[in-house]
């Protein structure tokens, strides 16, 4: 799997969690930007990219990633 | 809505409800109804789900959350904010990492005894000053298993083991669910169990988000909450319309012939369509009324059911539509002659096709996706929670009866030429009083349920309708039909509120299944006779369209009231003198 398809799908996870088709992530895409993902949002989020990359996102990694970016990272690294 | 009739997909829900929540909003006419969740854990999208769910049975809740963890807080001290919420419900969502008093290994029999006294006591008293401050239906969670088992299967038995520690605490849950009529378990022992232990309970969303159960099982244990919730509201659905060839027996009795369909102990086929049958039988028991709905020739079919290894027989069903009709057009008119609605039916069908005809012809009716496979039919009904079970009242167990005397009664009325004639003939008797205790549970289900003749579509929980009771303030009348076929039981309930002696109708309904049988006629006289024994001489009466009670619009009209006022929504007030020469309107109870 290649980091644009990472993306990819990842942008999809995005619309359909937020309800919102007009989401385009970058790298550097933070909570900030979204105008929903609060701490109660990454929960659902997370389960969903979970089970789009039918992946366990450990403890330590789910409240620490700062960006779009390092959440690619991790579903790369998880999916090896 | 599709995406949330059981079986979901539970991950797909938790995904998109934000989209299914936007489309459910565009409903028309949805109940308000105020629930407090109060949580031992985080509760968050619990809510958010079981909204979903509510939603989709037409109740638009609005909620009070407690802060994390404050259930017992937030009712055991003063609480202005929940106070003026005036909640309609309140959900203990608790789980068993609220027990701190576990037992130990090194616990002696009396220090366990103590600590099951400690942890059940604090919820009893929690629900006893809910009861009396909030005086709303209480729902609580029991408890689900521990997650690990120090003693292994010992812990079963042991007093020491925390499993054993569980079942004991919820036996004391049921013992007072058992005595008291407002409170209801929502069941997460079975439900847990059902999903599977280890995946509900994996520690990850405790430690990382302080959720009692992983999140991807929140749309499971939402969806059993909701339905003990509308259960409650009064939206069950009341009948289970069948299907016959590869529905309640195996193979297709036109061309098989009544000696070859599969039915009985001899196969396993015939052994699950047994077991199913088993199952209808016993929906019938708790008061939901069954119903054929086949294409077939109506002698041949009816043989199935005549074979002496059938458990379901012919008259078990209220109303059969055997012919070639097509199937939505026999639901839509045997609810009509049951005088239901087409949506308080449910249709189970084997055949995809037949199951989205009737999907697509009738809005409303519940249509199980309950496959082909006859092993899953009675897991896709009972999940569904289609006929959950909160009150339970004698009426329900004769409801099947009473529908039935009323075929007979449609019989015998077509011998008749004069509908007065027929009308004496059936020998009615009408019991007409104060509310009594006895009937609480039927005069409150009939309240939450009649939709048609329902002039004001005002809701009461059981605590209230207790409370206008008592209250010197209000008339309050219940109505038991009885006739020569049978009784019909409490059918028509009013309530009236006295403001400067005028008696004002703030509740007025009566069961469809004695629609033009005087009855309305009745209770207007006995309405009158309270009034003037009360030395009130003026009646005000309320109609309030919903997109079901069209029948009674005229009713107040009929009655004599005079109509004071219309709005536009075409709300009306009636006023009715009450003079001395009164004269009873009703001419064929006898009273």
């Amino acid at each position: 799997m290649t980091r644009d398809e990472v993306f990819e799908r990842l942008t999809e996870v995005f619309r359909e969690v937020f309800d919102d088709d007009s989401i385009v992530l970058e790298e550097t895409t933070t909570s900030k930007d979204i105008e929903d993902w609060d701490s109660f949002e990454h929960i659902n989020l997370i389960v969903a990219v979970e089970n789009e990359f039918s992946i366990k996102v450990p403890m330590g990694k789910v409240t620490t990633m700062k960006d779009v970016g390092e959440m690619a990272d991790i579903i790369l690294e998880e999916s090896k | 809505m599709k995406e949330l009739e059981y079986p979901f997909d539970g991950d797909e829900i938790i995904k998109k409800k934000k989209g299914i929540k936007k489309v459910l909003l565009g409903q028309e006419g949805l109940m308000p109804l105020k629930i407090a969740v109060l949580g031992g854990a985080t509760t968050n999208d619990i809510v958010k789900v079981t909204e979903l769910f509510l939603l989709d049975n037409k109740i638009k809740p609005i909620f009070y959350e407690s802060e994390y963890n404050r259930y017992y807080e937030d009712v055991m001290f003063e609480n202005e904010e929940l106070e003026e919420f005036k909640p309609e419900i309140i959900f203990f969502c608790t789980c068993n990492r609220n027990i701190t008093a576990w037992p130990d290994v090194t616990d002696g029999l009396p220090d366990i005894e103590k600590k099951l006294d400690y942890e059940y006591l604090r919820l009893e008293e929690m629900w006893n000053r809910t009861a009396e401050k909030y005086r709303c239906p209480i729902i609580q969670n029991n408890f689900e298993y521990p997650f690990y088992r120090l003693l292994g299967n010992r812990d079963s038995w042991d007093k020491r083991g925390r499993v054993n520690f569980i079942c004991r605490l919820n036996g004391k849950i049921n013992e007072y669910a058992e005595n008291h009529s407002n409170f209801f378990v929502h069941d997460i022992n079975y439900e847990s169990a059902s999903y599977g232990l280890e995946k509900w309970s994996d520690p990850f969303y405790w430690h990382m988000y302080k959720y009692a159960l992983c999140v991807p099982a929140i749309p499971y244990f939402s969806f059993n909450v909701a339905n003990i919730i509308k259960s409650v509201m009064g939206r069950n659905k009341k009948v289970l319309m069948l299907d016959m060839d590869n529905t309640l027996w195996g193979g297709v009795i036109g061309d098989d012939g009544e000696d070859n369909i599969e039915i009985g102990q001899e196969t396993p086929i015939g052994q699950t369509y047994s077991e199913f049958q088993e199952y209808v039988k016993s929906l019938k028991n708790i008061g939901v009324l069954l119903a054929v709905n086949s294409k077939n020739d109506e002698a041949t079919a009816l043989k199935g059911l005549e074979r002496p290894d059938s458990v379901l027989k012919s008259d078990d069903f209220v109303i059969k539509k055997i012919n070639w009709m097509p199937k939505s057009e026999n639901l839509v008119s045997a609810a009509e002659e049951l005088n239901l609605l087409p949506e308080s039916v449910v249709f189970a069908d084997d055949n995809p096709a037949e199951r989205e005809i009737v999907r697509s012809n009738v809005p409303g009716a519940a249509v199980p996706e309950i496959g082909d496979r006859p092993e899953s039919f009675i897991r896709i009904i009972d999940r569904s929670g289609f006929f959950e079970v909160t009150n339970f009242s004698e009426d329900d167990i004769s409801r099947n009866r009473m529908y039935a005397d009323n075929v007979k009664r449609s019989v015998s009325r077509n011998a008749f030429t004069d509908y007065g004639e027929y009308l004496k003939s059936l020998e009615m008797k009408g019991e007409i009083q104060h509310f009594v205790s006895a009937y609480m549970s039927r005069i409150s289900q009939l309240t939450n349920k009649s939709n048609q003749f329902n002039l004001t579509t005002k809701r009461y929980t059981q605590s209230e309708i207790e409370e206008a009771e008592k209250d010197d303030g209000y008339i309050t009348l219940y109505g038991k039909l009885d006739d020569k076929f049978g009784s019909n039981g409490v059918v028509s309930v009013v309530i009236g509120q006295i403001r400067e002696k005028e008696c004002h109708i703030d509740l007025w309904i009566m069961s469809c299944r004695v629609l033009k049988r005087d009855m309305e006629y009745a209770m207007m006289d006995a309405l009158v006779k309270e009034c003037m024994k009360r030395g009130i001489s003026r009646i005000r009466g309320y109609y309030y369209p919903t997109a079901k009670n069209a029948m009674v619009r005229d009713l107040y009209g009929e009655l004599g009231f005079e109509k004071l006022s219309e709005d536009p929504d075409g709300n009306t007030v009636w006023d009715f003198e009450i003079k001395d020469d009164y004269i009873r309107k009703n001419r064929y109870i006898e009273v």
